[in-house]
């Protein structure tokens, strides 16, 4: 099974990215923002970073990249996406999942080991998990606070779509302490927190971050 | 304002020239006339001015700083020395390691968000120049009273702006320090340490060898941002009133750094280039001078060809620009065109902006009239070199005469109330606050960061390789005796390494002070300079490179002598090290070392207002034998915590709380026994069938070791004193956010 990990210019997290998918039993394919094709890839991952400097909005300008228009053809047609971080706040710029993230609540840049609740285990990324399953991954970033209209929030949880919640304290003001979030049809996967830094505990807080990569596997395996 | 050629220089001798406006003396104008043999132009006095400032031209230390050569221990490990932009170390397995910290002090006073992160930028240019990927940043900080009004302006600007570009470059922060005192006041100490690594092959030097060979400018477009950043702002003490100096500050753009790191890498495993130079202090005029003066120094640049964010620049100013993330490279012509393809992959600007040449002179011209013809050695590595007067300052009798008078705790309720005291003092409380806004683990090697004795990152994925790396200074030791107070942070920085099971290997500095031109700073800098050259020969740890930041000072009030040393270590197999905590009951604790009367520039004395007295004499045969002692025990040590800073209280306080597993501790002179600051020991936790082997090797390496103690609970028990970890923990995290919100 072959995954996509994308580098757009400023990404950062794409080599941890992709040493998770191979963790995870899969192969991985690197993608450039400019790629014209997705090189025959089962799936992508848009990793975290700073992609162009966060510049205008965090993700505004990378939803513009040659290779993104790729990946929303391939997502309609059900190829599973996980954005990380940055990749979520892309996914939201390109539409394929609704709200958007803003500014931590204190304003300031959290890095922090964080408890959160796998909440949807139907998605191709959180099988592996069971659901209400309790996990720690590191959060980091600056604009992590998910945040949408009343009626996009009863959409999402009316539609069982929220993934993954902060259990206890909110660290960023997201709405219903929403971590993850997936589309209408449940291929395409945001999430703030990184479970790429969970696959040991040598290098991570836990190695409970790779129950997406082993989800992954099995999802096309399937 | 005229274009000043040199013909016209030679033709108008007698212009008056604002060379003290640009921070150049009288005498130093003079030689510049004599190497010359007329008046410079106005391109060339700025190019001196810059590269001669102190900043650049270390011309007030490098007659100390010459020890660090001629005592240079044997060592099979340094593979670059002193001079290049970082030294480099053999790690053994092709790996070669290089790292370094630099200063950004002054401008992180004026503007701590920039000042801070165009200090990070630097260091880090500086790593990617030797021709390394940089893996981890770290970041010693200083500043004034933690309740004091203004640092709550500096130091959340200064946190933002390392974290800012830091994170954004993707280079987990793996330490640092977070130090108050008032005389850092109007001085904080934004001290900035990059670690890379490479392979030996890839090892890249600034020069310029091969006539007919394009030097090629790249990354950013020039701004008229940080203008004389280093002569201005870098050379001078700060006057009480006087302008902001803010257009001195250099800005910085973290994501073109992170493309221009991507870009380089990509050229570099291509081996597309002779020779390469960052731009950072003194902008062109240090990258062509310091390029032409490393190789076989001919080289021609046409300065109206490099590309301007501000067109109405002057050739005076492009050549003081600091604009951040540029790179100067040499290319043979042969693969310019490859080099231009990959910058054009990354929309990296690039431009041809000359060629190096037969002879000896640089020579810059300004749409084809001579504006620079000077011999870049005169420029780059031939400046001036002062002598200064040094003399003993009489505080150091005064201070050395007298002992330390603190109230010493007795009983439960005393004793409980010191070790809150000290969990919750700024200097040792929880510096969370600060590090959760860093990322630690973006490139996914980081093994140990704060609050770790040692930042510890993976090299290799498959062998498990790793470096670790410690920063430290005691200033309140290097006050009373500057050199012992070298040397104990040279032990000090050794010691968290071997805590975790790492071999101590090579040395960097950043040595801040306060003005080079009053005696007995000078003096403090050439006794600490002393101490860290003789400590190094002692212990064979070569220093690899470093960096000097005087003038930190405002008005006649000096900073306290700062050295900041930095020890990189190898750890062969980073799944083995010991980390500094335990997280289960039933273990027993040990202390490494002997603990006597050390109050003298205790944390305890200076929470009482207290700097008398004598610092403890370094023994660092003594530190070694323990050191030796570390990396044999670490194959069965449970946990290994160094104590430095606030004695056995603190570090009782940071293992207890760093798993939330108490210990029952019993001291037979409770008070000495946790205040005191006596070097050379360690916490050591390990199981109890083990405790037997570890007074072995005690006596193997002459050791004193004491039983302290068993962990387990939910306290820390010492003795009659029953103190909850929530209690404990309520302390120690609660001040920063309660100062910094």
């Amino acid at each position: 099974m072959r995954v996509g990990v994308i580098t757009f210019p400023g990404t950062l997290d794409d080599r941890d990215a992709a040493r998770a998918v191979v963790a995870g039993g899969s192969e991985t394919v690197s993608l450039w923002h400019a790629d014209a094709d997705l090189k025959g890839v089962d799936a992508v991952i848009l990793p975290g970073g700073f992609s162009y400097g966060d510049y205008l909005r965090c993700g505004a300008i990378s939803r513009f990249a040659p290779v993104m228009s790729l990946v929303i053809e391939a997502a309609g047609k059900g190829m599973p996406v996980l954005g990380i971080c940055n990749g979520f706040q892309v996914l939201c710029e390109s539409h394929l999942l609704p709200g958007a993230l803003t500014r931590n609540s204190d304003l300031h840049f959290l890095c922090r080991d964080q408890e959160i609740e796998i909440v949807n285990n139907t998605t191709p990324w959180t099988t592996s998990y069971k659901p209400g399953e309790k996990i720690v991954i590191p959060l980091k970033n600056g604009e992590g606070s998910f945040q949408c209209d009343d009626t996009t929030l009863a959409e999402l949880e009316g539609e069982g779509r929220v993934i993954a919640r902060y259990v206890g304290q909110n660290p960023n003001g997201s709405r219903n302490l929403i971590a993850g979030i997936t589309n209408a049809r449940g291929n395409v996967v945001g999430l703030m927190p990184h479970p790429e830094h969970a696959i040991d505990e040598l290098t991570g807080p836990s190695a409970q971050g790779l129950g997406f990569f082993t989800s992954i596997l099995n999802a096309m395996v399937k | 304002m005229a274009l000043d050629t040199i013909l016209i220089a030679e033709s108008t001798p007698d212009t008056v020239q604002p060379f003290a406006e640009l921070g150049l003396k009288a005498d130093e104008y003079a030689r510049i006339k004599e190497i010359l043999g007329r008046r410079p132009t106005s391109s060339e006095l700025a190019m001196y001015s810059v590269m001669w400032s102190e900043h650049c031209s270390y011309k007030s230390s490098k007659v100390h700083l010459k020890q660090f050569g001629e005592k240079a221990p044997k060592s099979d490990a340094l593979l670059v020395g002193i001079g290049e932009n970082a030294g480099v170390v053999d790690v053994g397995q092709g790996y070669a390691v290089t790292f370094k910290i630099e200063s950004h002090n002054h401008p992180s006073f004026i503007e701590p968000y920039q000042g801070a992160a165009t200090g990070i930028g630097g260091i880090v240019r500086d790593i990617l120049t030797m021709g390394a990927r940089p893996i981890a940043v770290m970041d010693p900080l200083r500043f004034g009273p933690a309740d004091a009004p203004d640092t709550r302006r500096v130091l959340p600007g200064i946190v933002a702006g390392v974290g800012g570009y830091g994170n954004c470059l993707g280079l987990p922060n793996i330490g640092g320090e977070v130090v108050f005192d008032e005389t850092y006041i109007g001085n904080p100490l934004v001290n900035a340490l990059c670690v890379g690594v490479m392979k030996h092959s890839d090892i890249k030097l600034a020069k310029a060898a091969g006539a007919g060979n394009l030097v090629v400018l790249y990354g950013a477009k020039t701004g008229g941002d940080g203008i004389g950043g280093v002569s201005v702002l870098a050379s001078e003490t700060f006057g009480a009133g006087g302008s902001t100096k803010r257009p001195s500050v250099q800005v910085g753009d973290p994501f073109v750094e992170k493309v221009l790191i991507e870009c380089s890498l990509e050229i570099f495993a291509e081996d597309l280039v002779i020779g390469i130079q960052d731009l950072g202090g003194a902008g062109l005029s240090c990258a062509t001078s310091e390029l032409a003066s490393g190789g076989s120094g001919g080289m021609k640049v046409a300065l109206d060809k490099v590309p301007l964010r501000d067109p109405s620049l002057s050739p005076e100013e492009i050549l003081m620009s600091e604009s951040q993330e540029r790179m100067c490279a040499i290319v043979e012509p042969s693969k310019i065109e490859r080099f231009l393809e990959i910058c054009k992959k990354w929309d990296v600007t690039v431009t041809v902006i000359g060629e190096v040449t037969d002879g000896n002179r640089l020579e810059i011209t300004w749409n084809g009239e001579v504006i620079v013809n000077v011999p870049p050695r005169t420029v780059a590595h031939e400046g001036p070199v002062y002598n200064r007067p040094l003399a003993q300052p009489a505080y150091i009798d005064q201070v050395n005469s007298q002992k330390v008078n603190v109230p010493m705790p007795s009983g439960a309720s005393e004793i409980k109330a010191a070790v809150l005291k000290l969990a919750g003092a700024p200097n040792l409380a929880d510096k969370s606050w600060v590090t959760t806004q860093y990322d630690k683990y973006v490139q996914g090697n980081t093994i140990q960061a704060q609050p770790d004795d040692s930042g510890m990152v993976r090299l290799d994925e498959t062998t498990h390789l790793g470096v670790a790396i410690s920063t430290d200074a005691n200033a309140n030791w290097s006050y009373l005796n500057p050199y012992q107070g070298a040397k104990l942070a040279l032990a000090e920085a050794a010691r968290n390494i071997a805590t975790a099971g790492a071999r101590p290997l090579a040395v960097t500095n950043c040595l801040n002070f306060g003005s080079p031109e009053d005696p007995g700073v000078m003096w403090q800098f050439a006794e600490s300079v002393r101490g860290l050259a003789d400590g190094c020969l002692e212990m064979g740890l070569p220093v690899t490179g470093g960096n000097v930041s005087f003038y930190n000072q405002t008005g006649s009030v000096a900073i306290l002598p700062t050295p900041v040393i930095g020890v990189l270590g190898v750890i062969q197999d980073v799944r083995k090290r010991t980390p500094m905590s335990y997280k289960t009951g039933g273990l027993e604790l040990l202390l490494l070392g002997e603990t006597k009367e050390d109050l003298a520039g205790s944390e305890w004395a200076f929470l009482h207002g207290q700097r008398v007295g004598q610092s403890p004499d370094a023994d660092l045969a003594r530190e070694m034998r323990l050191i030796e002692l570390l990396l044999e025990g670490n194959a069965f040590f449970t946990a290994a915590h160094d104590l430095s800073q606030g004695g056995l209280s603190a570090g009782l306080t940071e293992m207890v709380l760093r798993h939330n597993v108490g210990a029952t501790i019993s001291l037979s002179h409770p008070a000495v026994d946790l205040l005191s600051e006596t070097p050379g020991r360690v916490i050591v936790a390990i199981d109890a069938s083990k405790v037997s082997q570890l007074q072995a090797l005690a006596t193997k390496y002459s050791i004193a070791i004491s039983k302290l103690g068993t962990t387990g609970g939910d306290s820390l028990t010492i003795n009659d004193c029953l103190i909850s970890l929530d209690e404990l923990r309520t302390v120690h995290t609660s001040t920063f956010p309660r100062l910094f919100g």
